[in-house]
């Protein structure tokens, strides 16, 4: 098939073939190029003794050769990150033992506490409260300036070590909103004319004939969470019904459903599942957003 | 080739012998005979790199390379040294490229790196400039100031220095293997490396303090990353310069295929008169010079070339134009007592001129360079103008985007903003924040700060970055329009009365 073929003009020999009359030279590889590939397979060899590199089968098992410094990827990043660890620890140590109050005002410990915080938040809490902590319905906003049990940094630093409702912590803080409807204390009527009310004294729409029968109702059975003039209590636990601010909603179907089937959201306690100082940090970061009392 | 050329030797006859000897050695192909290795017709695309001995000339042009040469090294190794005094904490080196702290330090010139347009702008007005220069002289930048040109020749100088002029290179070239000559390659090579260390290491200095990173350098404790740099800009200044010398002209830079729509036909170009050299050839003393050109065909031209072309061959790609073959031609035409000029700074229109009997003429100021010269003065006026005003306080505000806005207990709609100064000054300056366009609007602070401290204070030369929160009473929110109204945020200094602002959007619910 090939024969030697010389080219007239360069005198260098072809590959042989022709293509329309078109022959291809056969030059030889460029040096620097050879060279340079000689050098890659030799490092090759030196790498595969030096690093891991072969998968293996060993005593019947898949394993691989190790290569003689005992480099290993999995390894270094677990070495980094305990350098990271070690090099945070104590700026996370002295966070976790200064008094909340002070630490708000130490702005090299704050600047810290926030942005772990806000890691810590990302990790922890955004999947409920969202990543803005916007919240959502049955999910506070932690932005605003309402809250259920409290908003300064001692009462989020309870909420996140306690939880609300969580039934691992002996001092979880703990209401009901109990199902009124379900539990046939209140009538379909009594729960469409209390929620009349809430919808009066929350300064929405409403029917002024059956919330005024719907005051006695709420003065029978909700004064005593959340307060005779509808404005809640943090001590309890209980939502101030006059404002904006809606956990679940404000419009009436959601105030009837509420009142109806009752609500009992929860949240973990984290103490014990975060350390301290990130506790704090989550404490900090929390109050910071914008409604911190 | 004989060594004989000066006329302090054997007088000029004899130099003009040799010279006429060595000139018909080159018709008969002799073994030293001086080729354009790169004229095209000598220059098949599958051939290796043949060597260019380009030969040492003496003369005008040559002073002018030397005194161009010690110009642009010396501002190159000169200007990290320089100090310029500035504000405390700030470098006082006169040219630097700060990249950890983000500045660039130019004099009294300070850039931020959003304001790398002063760059740009600089590198228009460089680029126009080289138009302009190029339109009417040429590739001036090419034969004189590039510095693959001034490196090369410094390196061709100390090739020189180790090696001997151009015949004594050929001839130990030539050679078999001699210890003497390995040891002049070694030298040669030797001083090669460190000048390409000392480009290296000069350019590093740009960068750092060069005091303090000389220092380092003498201590061995500079960052990595110089060394780095050092290794790398000498390994390409000995490549580039030493060994690749005309084959980055030829065959890397895209410059000479870009030149030849800047030049036109009254642009001077180094050009060899063929109207009046030829028809060439040897030409013995006393003999007539009627019924032939002045060119002796003595090859002082082709030999100077450091391109290793043959100018005689007309304009050329290869060409950078820098001038050596008027020097080594202008000796010869001493020496046969013909005017010099025979090769020469001309346009391509004055050679049609002299054919056709007209008078050579020369016009600087043509339709193209004053395109470019106006160019040139519109960007640079733009550039002043920005200069002049270059603000130094500016204001940038970024919105919350998660949440968009927060509906507060008593109906209001808040929205919070990253508000950041920058204070371009050399000492502390005090901003007071407040909102315009916005009625009914409270401005409070975020963070640990009381809410109602307005007040942001930057340092010399820096950014704060401060946290305000903007509350819409519910009875206001008729403002916003599908949801958004803009509003303005305006940063006061205190010490000047200066404002800086910037609109930004409030949203709310879309209703």
């Amino acid at each position: 098939m090939s024969e030697k073929h010389k080219d007239d003009i360069t005198g260098v020999e072809t590959t042989g073939h022709s293509w329309d009359g078109i022959r291809e030279l056969n030059n030889p590889l460029p040096k620097w190029w050879l060279y340079t590939f000689y050098a890659c397979c030799l490092w090759a060899v030196g790498y595969w003794v030096v690093m891991p590199a072969w998968p293996i089968i060993w005593n019947g098992q898949w394993t691989y050769t190790e290569g003689v410094i005992g480099y290993s990827d999995r390894g270094s990043v677990a070495n980094e990150l305990a350098a990271v660890a070690a090099g945070r620890s104590e700026v996370m140590q002295e966070i976790a033992k200064a008094p909340l109050a002070e630490l708000a005002q130490n702005p090299k410990l704050s600047e810290v506490a926030l942005a772990a915080g806000k890691a810590a938040f990302g990790d922890n809490c955004a999947p409920c409260h969202g990543s803005g902590a916007a919240g959502g319905p049955g999910f506070p906003n932690l932005n605003d300036d309402n809250w259920l049990w409290g908003g300064t940094l001692d009462d989020i630093h309870t909420t996140l070590l306690h939880g609300i409702r969580w039934e691992g912590d002996e001092d979880t803080r703990l209401n009901t909103m109990m199902a009124f409807g379900d539990l046939g204390m209140l009538d379909k009527q009594q729960i469409n004319d209390v929620a009349e009310y809430v919808l009066e004294i929350s300064g929405q729409k409403y029917d002024a004939k059956a919330a005024a029968k719907g005051a006695d109702v709420f003065a029978q059975n909700c004064v005593a969470c959340h307060g005779e003039n509808g404005k809640g209590s943090q001590q309890l636990g209980a939502p101030n019904l006059t404002d904006a601010i809606w956990l679940y909603g404000g419009d009436k179907a959601t105030i009837e459903q509420t009142v109806s089937k009752g609500r009992s959201g929860v949240m973990p306690a984290w103490g014990g599942r975060l350390d301290e100082g990130t506790i704090k940090s989550l404490t900090l970061y929390v109050h910071s957003l914008g409604g911190g009392e | 080739m004989s060594e004989t050329l000066s006329p302090e030797n054997n007088g000029v006859n004899s130099g003009l012998d040799a010279l006429v000897a060595e000139a018909s050695a080159n018709a008969g192909g002799g073994e030293e005979a001086v080729t354009p290795v790169n004229a095209q017709k000598n220059r098949p695309l599958y051939q290796s790199r043949q060597k260019v001995y380009p030969k040492l000339v003496h003369g005008n042009f040559r002073k002018l390379k030397w005194i161009v040469m010690a110009l642009t090294l010396g501002v190159y190794y000169t200007l990290p040294w320089i100090r310029w005094e500035r504000a405390p904490g700030l470098p006082d080196q006169a040219v630097l490229l700060d990249f950890p702290a983000r500045r660039f330090y130019f004099f009294f010139l300070e850039i931020w790196p959003q304001e790398f347009y002063y760059i740009t702008g600089l590198l228009i007005l460089a680029a126009l400039g080289l138009f302009l220069l190029t339109s009417v002289a040429g590739r001036v930048w090419c034969g004189y100031t590039c510095p693959q040109t001034v490196w090369t020749d410094l390196f061709i100088h100390i090739e020189r220095f180790w090696e001997g002029d151009r015949s004594a290179r050929i001839r130990r070239d030539k050679q078999k293997f001699k210890p003497a000559n390995l040891a002049r390659k070694l030298g040669k090579h030797l001083s090669w490396m460190l000048v390409a260390i000392a480009t290296g290491g000069a350019f590093v200095f740009y960068f750092d303090d060069a005091p303090t990173l000389a220092q380092q350098f003498l201590h061995f404790d500079a960052a990595p990353v110089a060394y780095t740099f050092v290794a790398l800009f000498a390994f390409t200044t000995y490549l580039l310069g030493g060994l690749a010398r005309e084959q980055v002209c030829i065959y890397m830079c895209p410059w000479p295929r870009i030149q030849g729509a800047m030049f036109d036909e009254e642009s001077l170009l180094v050009s060899y008169e063929i109207d009046r050299g030829e028809p060439r050839g040897p030409h013995k003393k006393g003999a007539s010079w009627d019924d032939r050109g002045d060119c002796i065909d003595c090859g002082q031209c082709v030999a100077a070339c450091p391109m290793g072309i043959d100018i005689r061959d007309g304009m050329q790609l290869e060409c950078i134009q820098c001038a050596l073959c008027i020097d080594a031609c202008n000796e010869i035409m001493d020496r046969v007592e013909r005017p010099r000029g025979l090769i020469g700074y001309d346009t391509i229109q004055n050679m049609e001129r002299r054919k056709n009997g007209e008078k050579p003429r020369f016009r600087i100021i043509r339709p193209r360079t004053i395109l470019y010269t106006a160019v040139w003065a519109l960007v640079g006026i733009i550039m002043l103008v920005a200069l002049l005003n270059r603000d130094t306080q500016t204001i940038s505000v970024l919105a919350d985007r998660n949440p968009l806005f927060v509906q507060l207990s008593d109906g209001s709609i808040r929205n919070g903003f990253e508000v950041k100064i920058i204070n371009k000054e050399h000492k502390p300056q005090a901003f007071d924040v407040s909102l315009d366009g916005l009625k009914g609007a409270v401005l409070l602070r975020g963070g640990a700060t009381d809410a109602d401290n307005t007040e942001v204070d930057v340092a010399p030369d820096d950014l704060a970055s401060a946290k305000f929160f903007v509350a819409l009473p519910a009875d206001r929110l008729g403002q916003l329009k599908s949801g958004e109204a803009a509003f303005t945020f305006k940063a006061t200094n205190l010490e000047t009365g200066e404002v800086s602002s910037k609109e930004v959007n409030f949203k709310g619910p879309e209703k």
